[in-house]
């Protein structure tokens, strides 16, 4: 019989959600275990997510912006990219932060354990060396992997998904990009910065489902000229290794070439939580229909003694709703009054240009068949906007006709993830439009957009002369 | 068809305002309960709703007017199942007999009452009823307007939200909003609230006629609610031997004077009273952790009115004769009628009398006027057998009915206060040794 060690609280997995968890249940003198594949904290995020792919992105906006100085008579010449030193670069970024993690963790007290862990019971994990882990509470942080079709397993490094991307091994001449989400446009956009010729194909009818399509236009317009070729209503029916890479058959309207043969394709059709594997029915835990687990208000699963957060316990899978939710949970095991009420969650596509948006988005408002009012401030009458030779952006609040509070913000423009938060902060603490109208707002600064967005629903705003149809 | 849409009562003793926001033009469609325009009266601005839903022809007034209780605001065509009138209602029993099947489609919001109730003016010191009794939720609103921080205090505090009034812009309920609800619960001026079920359709065993419940019925009854929620009350009931104080009194009433009543003696008689029993002339003032003994003697005097219960104030009692307070009391009461009795003169009181007696009964249980601690209720006298010195006589009795703050007041000190009362007006020249 292996042995058995004790622990106050367990948190599985060490991504932005287990370990904001973990930091602040030992901060509230738990004893807490973290546990991760990896031998550092931060999950998929900090290692093939969030982190490296934004430094990615920043090199792909040096590439371009220099392009575009060309347009302010500043040329210069095409850059040389040393591959091996953007790796060893990007890397050096995510070890840093992580080891930022780790030593958080040995400070706090926190420790953290290298392993797989499985539930043997509802208060038991069984760690991959065989040792038993009883736990009082534990918080499931598991996450969630990249969603594998089988027709796309080919077993061929020409194939990749969104980890095999970041690896950066080289720069395909060309590639395919199967899915226009998020993370297919934020590759593509690196990937087509550095050379590669890109061809995305999506299923649906415009990229990026489920964001508002006026959001989206400004984007669709500077892929179409970035891009080689973006398909839309179109499936990628099959691929096949060939000599010199992989053919894929691509079906729908418009496709006027069926097979085409790429270097590299990046599968890129979504994510599943990673809720197999974790013995969750011997610890009597539920997941739903599409593999999430089961929480309440307060993120805990039907096993009283078992929280679940972030990717695994639900959309969106997004970083900063984990480490939320993993503070709540933890705020919960402590025995505080508190509940999972968000009223707005930020998204952002770090594309250029960015699309970010906030609580409710006008497609939302319409399937609810909810009446809004709606202001649209395009940034060809911002001035910063049109110091940095991006005036193609657009400000939208969505406010409540009744109230006028503010529901729901959606941005496209440089920036839009940073400018996002205000809308965030406006949408918690209940402001209207009226409230954002009269907060001073810098000038000249793209933030002046939200603000004059705002004054517009309340008369004419400074910089945007238009009368108003009702 | 078209109607007017005029401006409600505002509240009590308040007969305008000036319009500050008109929000709606021409032409415009209107739920019923929507907000039309904004008046400021008395410091505090009231929003006018539409009193049913319907379409908005001319727009009569303007930012800036002055406007006065009754004056037409609005023209308005009404969308038919709803209208402007109560009294057009029965219109609505001609339809035909399927009337719950072709009922109007419910309104997206509660409907609202035509008369403003949730910043309508209160008095500065008197009771506050408003968190329970316009909660969050019944505007229509889906989610309380609180920041991430208020929302969490509250969880910590156990409130619910939906309980507290907002003060900031547009309703929005801040931290120092849930602090003062708390302490208002601590200190009993605020009522959790409890939501009524929701009432039958009474239509469906017969005609009924609905009216506007009435600012001054309404005043009185969430002072009532809150007093009877509030204060564990226990009524006192003695016999006052008034036989020879009656007598005492038709001999005086020549016609010359005022009009000398029994109220006119138990007013002087309770403020003796009052003086001797200090609690009964005293507030609680649980948020300090206080009794308020309150050195002056307002008495309230309950006056029946066409318009409901008024409570116009005597001041000073204990420095008036008899005289003087029949004089006062015939005076006020006959204001009170007349509608012309001030909402100061109705505020300040330390004790109530309330004397059905011209009605009858054998007694009540009067609800005490909070903030006050205690009410005395007089019915009518009447002649009974009574032993004396071993002898059966006649005699006129006054039942005294005397509700009272049981946090306060204990039962002992009731009966004795009662007690004293109905001594002075068996034998008034006991008033002489006191007053």
């Amino acid at each position: 019989m292996a042995d058995t060690t004790e622990t106050e609280l367990v948190v599985i997995g060490a991504g932005p959600g287990g370990y904001a968890a973990a930091f602040l249940a030992a901060d509230r003198g738990l004893q807490v275990t973290l546990i991760d594949a990896n031998p550092k904290p931060g999950g998929v995020c900090l290692h093939v997510g969030c982190i490296p792919s934004k430094a990615l992105l920043h090199v792909a906006r040096l590439i371009t912006d220099a392009r575009e100085a060309d347009g302010w008579g500043i040329h210069f010449v095409r850059p040389g990219i040393d591959l091996a030193v953007l790796r060893a670069r990007k890397e050096k970024v995510t070890d840093t932060l992580a080891s930022h993690l780790a030593k958080s963790c040995k400070d706090r007290k926190v420790a953290y354990l290298q392993t797989r862990a499985a539930f043997a019971d509802p208060q038991t994990l069984q760690l991959a060396d065989g040792q038993w882990l009883r736990f009082k509470d534990c918080i499931v942080a598991t996450g969630s992997s990249p969603t594998r079709l089988p027709a796309f397993d080919l077993d061929s490094p020409r194939v990749l998904d969104s980890t095999g991307a970041m690896r950066l091994d080289d720069i395909p001449p060309s590639l395919l990009i199967v899915g226009g989400g998020y993370i297919g446009l934020e590759m593509g956009t690196v990937y087509a910065a550095l050379g590669s010729k890109v061809t995305v194909v999506e299923l649906t009818g415009g990229l990026l489902p489920g964001v508002d399509p006026d959001l989206v236009r400004p984007l669709a317009a500077r892929l179409g000229s970035l891009f080689q070729k973006i398909y839309l209503n179109t499936k990628v029916a099959r691929i096949e290794a060939v000599d010199n890479g992989i053919r894929a058959t691509l079906e729908g309207q418009g496709v006027t070439e069926p097979q085409v043969t790429f270097d590299k394709v990046l599968v890129a059709v979504g994510r599943r939580p990673n809720s197999r594997d974790l013995g969750l029915e011997k610890a009597g835990v539920e997941i739903d229909a599409k593999g999430f687990v089961r929480v309440d208000e307060r993120r805990r699963t039907s096993n009283m003694h078992v929280y679940a957060i972030g990717d695994v316990a639900g959309e969106p899978m997004l970083a900063h709703k984990a480490s939320h939710e993993g503070k709540v949970a933890v705020e919960v095991i402590t025995g505080e009054p508190v509940v999972w009420e968000p009223r707005a969650i930020p998204a952002v596509v770090f594309t250029d240009p960015e699309i970010a948006w906030c609580g409710l988005t006008e497609t939302e408002a319409r399937q609810q068949n909810r009446a809004v009012k709606v202001a649209r401030f395009h940034w060809a009458a911002s001035g910063r906007a049109t110091t940095l030779g991006r005036s193609d952006g657009l400000t939208k609040l969505l406010v409540d006709p009744e109230s006028d509070r503010l529901l729901g913000m959606g941005l496209v423009g440089p920036g839009a993830g940073e400018l996002i938060a205000e809308g965030v902060l406006a949408i918690e603490m209940a402001a209207t439009a009226r409230d954002i109208a009269l907060t001073i707002h810098p000038h000249p600064t793209l933030s002046e957009t939200i603000m004059e967005s705002a004054e517009s629903l309340h008369g004419l705003a400074t910089h945007l002369y238009k009368v108003r149809k009702s | 068809m078209a109607s007017e849409i005029k401006l409600p009562e505002l509240g009590e003793n308040i007969d305008g305002g000036e319009v500050v926001d008109v929000k709606v033009g021409p032409g415009d469609q209107v739920r019923q309960g929507q907000p039309l325009l904004e008046v400021e009266a008395e410091k505090s601005t009231v929003e006018v709703p539409a009193p049913a839903a319907g379409r908005i022809g001319q727009v009569l007034v303007k930012k800036g007017d002055r406007v006065s209780t009754g004056q037409p605001l609005f023209t308005m065509e009404s969308n038919g199942a709803g209208t402007a009138e109560p009294k057009a209602a029965p219109a609505r029993e001609a339809a035909p007999p399927k009337a719950p099947t072709a009922a109007p489609p419910r309104p997206a919001t509660p409907p609202v009452e035509a008369s403003p109730a949730p910043s309508r003016p209160q008095p500065a010191d008197g009771p506050r009823l408003e968190a329970p009794a316009r909660p969050a939720a019944e505007t229509g609103e889906k989610v309380v307007p609180a920041g991430p921080a208020t929302r969490r205090l509250a969880r910590e505090l156990g409130v619910d939200l939906r309980q507290v009034r907002g003060t900031a812009r547009g309703g929005r309920v801040t931290q120092e909003d849930v602090k003062a609800y708390v302490r208002d619960l601590a200190s009993g001026t605020a009522v959790r609230g409890t939501v009524a079920p929701p009432l039958p359709e009474f239509e469906r065993w017969g005609p009924v006629e609905r009216r506007p419940f009435e600012s001054v019925r309404r005043r009185t009854a969430e002072q009532m609610t809150l007093a009877w929620t509030l204060i564990p009350h226990v009524t006192q009931h003695d016999l006052a031997d008034v036989t020879d104080l009656e007598a005492f009194r038709k001999q005086q009433s020549d016609g010359k004077g005022p009009k000398l009543t029994v109220t006119a003696f138990v007013l002087k008689a309770a403020a003796i009273a009052l003086k001797q029993f200090p609690q009964f002339n005293a507030s609680l003032d649980l948020a300090k952790g206080q009794l308020v003994y309150k050195q002056y003697y307002h008495l309230g005097v309950a006056v029946d009115t066409g318009r409901g219960l008024l409570v116009p104030v005597l001041r000073d009692v204990d420095k008036k004769s008899v005289h003087e307070l029949a004089r006062a009391l015939t005076e006020v009461a006959e204001r009170a009628r007349a509608k012309k009795v001030t909402a100061e003169e109705m505020r300040g009181g330390t004790f109530t009398i309330t004397n059905l007696g011209g009605i009858g009964g054998t007694g009540f249980t009067p609800i005490v006027n909070y903030p006050e601690v205690a009410i005395l209720g007089l019915s009518r006298s009447r002649l009974e057998p009574v032993v004396r010195g071993g002898q059966v006589v006649p005699r006129l009795l006054l039942p005294l009915s005397l509700s009272y703050d049981h946090r306060v007041i204990d039962g002992a000190d009731a009966a004795r206060f009662t007690r004293r009362l109905a001594e002075m007006l068996e034998n008034p020249l006991m008033m002489l040794l006191h007053a």
